[in-house]
């Protein structure tokens, strides 16, 4: 297995004691650029290393920094960990026993966005690991790594904790800033977007826990070290969240571009009980599913690769299906989350994941007809593209991808009802 | 107030992350200050954090129905909140809860006997790698067990009633 960059606690015991993260090189990045480094050379050097957002979007990161509206202050950054997407568990592993290189990330971030306040916005479920975070932070107040006239420069740092309360929503950004300005979490119109008009208004980055836990290794070790890791276009590694029906799940660092055979069968050790592997979702509920044919499970896992499949890597959340599970039954699992976790903005979403949770019902009790298939591909397509954010089209993007790609069982549910 | 004044220093300190100016950012904060104390949040409760933040209690109380870690009437003193999402289904999450239940002698949205605890099902918690897994919420906190038995999990119910595990 290649280094770790991001879960580095793996090969070093005791990572997330700031002694020994510091006696690791912890801290040298951050101090480096603060006192000898522009914020625009670290923009530039995180543009040049082509790393990209791994929450789910892949936009690059570098770039994204550089919309920030010039000579606007002050500017916010926010750690985005509320990770709630279904078999999605990496930002937690990072913040539990990594969590100093994603603080020294934040810290880094806020500098080149000339930032003095940042604020961490952790899910509500992840109220002992935010206690934990809290704990962390203060450490580096004493050490004097965060606070005031940080290495006797003028710049100045504090990083706060922001406690959700249950809302898948909220890890949209513009839900996520909302509800940090103590409204429903509910995304807004965009643009603009929260590099011009973010939290309060004022220029904002918000990027993924994973995203700024890589940044300390990037600016010790450079752009060109980061891109001979992964494939050109998604440089770097990526954190291969693996669940379902492997032997071992877990969190397994690769280079982007590593195959889902590789992942699934030599890293997960393959299927339980020598059943045959049937389908993937590759981004958890949010992305189309995919069978499990040879073409797929040779290709890389990286942006580029999982769009040419008619997919997304997402935030590489990869929930392995066995032979024995019908594709109906999993969509309707997903669609019940989705009519759960809809923030009810947007009619379309609001009531197709409703309608759409209430035909699968029908369809998995043996009540439907053939014809009702039909109606959850309208009513899907009745979704897509017609919402503020993303979600309504994750949900009907589960439906009808399972339906074109795994028709049979679909119909098997409703020929038993007619 | 009884919030504010027996609370302090712990609002101080909540309200000090945010600009003055935008302080209405502590509401998640302080619904779940008050969570604690009262157990649940009624009118009072609400009307409390809204007068702490200046807002109207109308603001305050629409984001209770939308986040569902805050709960507008009195409980269980724990509710054991497990996940059954897609991939804790796949690994047996859905049978783990109805043996819970059957164990425990509740239904779907039933309380125990006691009265102390229910047994939820939730979306997603991030740790498909460890399943089963709960997570108890209390009007204190909120805790992940993972990789749980039956036994396990009748275990801490058991020490949570301050008795000896059942079963």
């Amino acid at each position: 297995m290649a280094e770790p960059i991001v879960l580095r606690h793996r090969a070093l015991p005791e990572l997330d004691r700031l002694e020994v993260y510091r006696k690791n090189g912890g801290y040298q990045a951050f101090e480096k650029a603060v006192r000898s480094q522009t914020p625009e050379a670290v923009i530039q050097l995180v543009k040049d290393s082509g790393l990209r957002g791994r929450g789910g979007a892949g936009f690059p990161t570098g770039v994204k920094w550089s919309f920030l509206t010039p000579g606007v202050f002050p500017r916010y950054v926010v750690a985005n960990a509320d990770e709630s997407e279904p078999g999605t568990f990496k930002d937690r592993e990072i913040m539990e026993r990594n969590p100093f290189q994603f603080l020294e990330g934040v810290a880094i971030c806020a500098y080149a966005a000339q930032a003095n306040v940042a604020y961490v916005y952790c899910r509500g479920e992840f109220w002992d690991l935010t206690g934990e975070l809290d704990r962390k932070i203060a450490e580096l107040e004493r050490a004097g790594l965060l606070g005031e006239h940080l290495f006797g420069t003028d710049y100045s740092l504090r990083i706060h904790t922001h406690l959700g309360a249950g809302a898948y929503i909220c890890g949209e950004e513009t839900a996520l800033l909302e509800s940090l300005e103590g409204k429903l979490g509910q995304p807004r119109l965009r643009p603009p977007f929260p590099a011009a008009e973010g939290l309060y208004g004022k220029p904002t980055v918000v990027n993924n826990v994973e995203t700024l836990a890589n940044l300390p290794p990037i600016l010790e070790r450079g752009a060109d070290w980061y891109r001979s890791v992964g494939t050109k276009q998604s440089p770097g590694t990526k954190v291969f969240s693996l669940s379902g029906h492997v032997e071992r799940p877990g969190n397994v660092e690769l280079p982007l571009g590593t195959t889902f055979r590789e992942l699934i069968f030599e890293h997960g050790g393959g299927i339980p009980g020598g059943k045959a592997i049937k389908a993937i979702l590759p981004a958890g509920a949010s992305a189309p599913i995919l069978p499990a044919a040879d073409d797929v499970l040779d290709s890389g896992m990286d942006y580029e690769s999982l769009a040419a499949l008619g997919s997304a890597l997402g935030s590489a959340s990869i929930i392995v299906l066995d032979e024995t599970v019908n594709i109906a039954w999993a969509e309707a699992k997903i669609t019940d989350f989705f009519e759960h976790e809809s923030c009810g903005k947007c009619t379309p979403c609001r009531e197709g994941t409703y309608w759409m949770k209430h035909i699968l019902g029908r369809l998995m009790g043996g009540e439907a007809r053939s014809e009702d298939i039909e109606l959850l591909q309208s009513v899907g397509s009745g979704i897509r593209g017609k919402c503020l954010c993303a979600l309504g089209d994750f949900a009907a993007l589960a439906v009808t991808s399972g339906i074109e790609r795994f028709g049979t069982d679909f119909e098997i549910h409703a020929v038993n009802g007619r | 107030m009884a919030l504010a004044q027996k609370h302090r220093a712990e609002i101080h300190a909540i309200l000090a992350k945010y600009p003055p100016e935008h302080k209405r950012s502590a509401v998640m904060a302080l619904l779940y200050l008050a969570q604690r104390e009262y157990g649940h949040l009624d009118r009072q409760a609400i009307a409390e954090v809204a007068d702490l933040l200046e807002l109207e209690p109308t603001e305050v109380g629409s984001l209770i129905g939308f986040y569902t870690l805050y709960h507008d009437r009195p409980g269980p003193s724990y509710r054991l909140q497990v996940c059954t999402d897609l991939p804790c289904a796949l690994r047996g999450a859905e049978h783990f809860v109805q043996e819970l239940r059957r164990s425990l002698g509740v239904a779907e949205s039933e309380l125990t006997t006691d009265g102390q605890f229910a047994i939820e099902e939730v979306k997603c918690l991030a740790a498909c790698d460890r399943v089963p897994v709960f997570q108890l919420q209390e009007p204190g906190g909120i805790h992940y067990y993972e990789n749980q038995t039956l036994e396990t999990a009748l275990a801490v119910v058991g020490e949570l009633r301050g008795g000896a595990p059942r079963g």
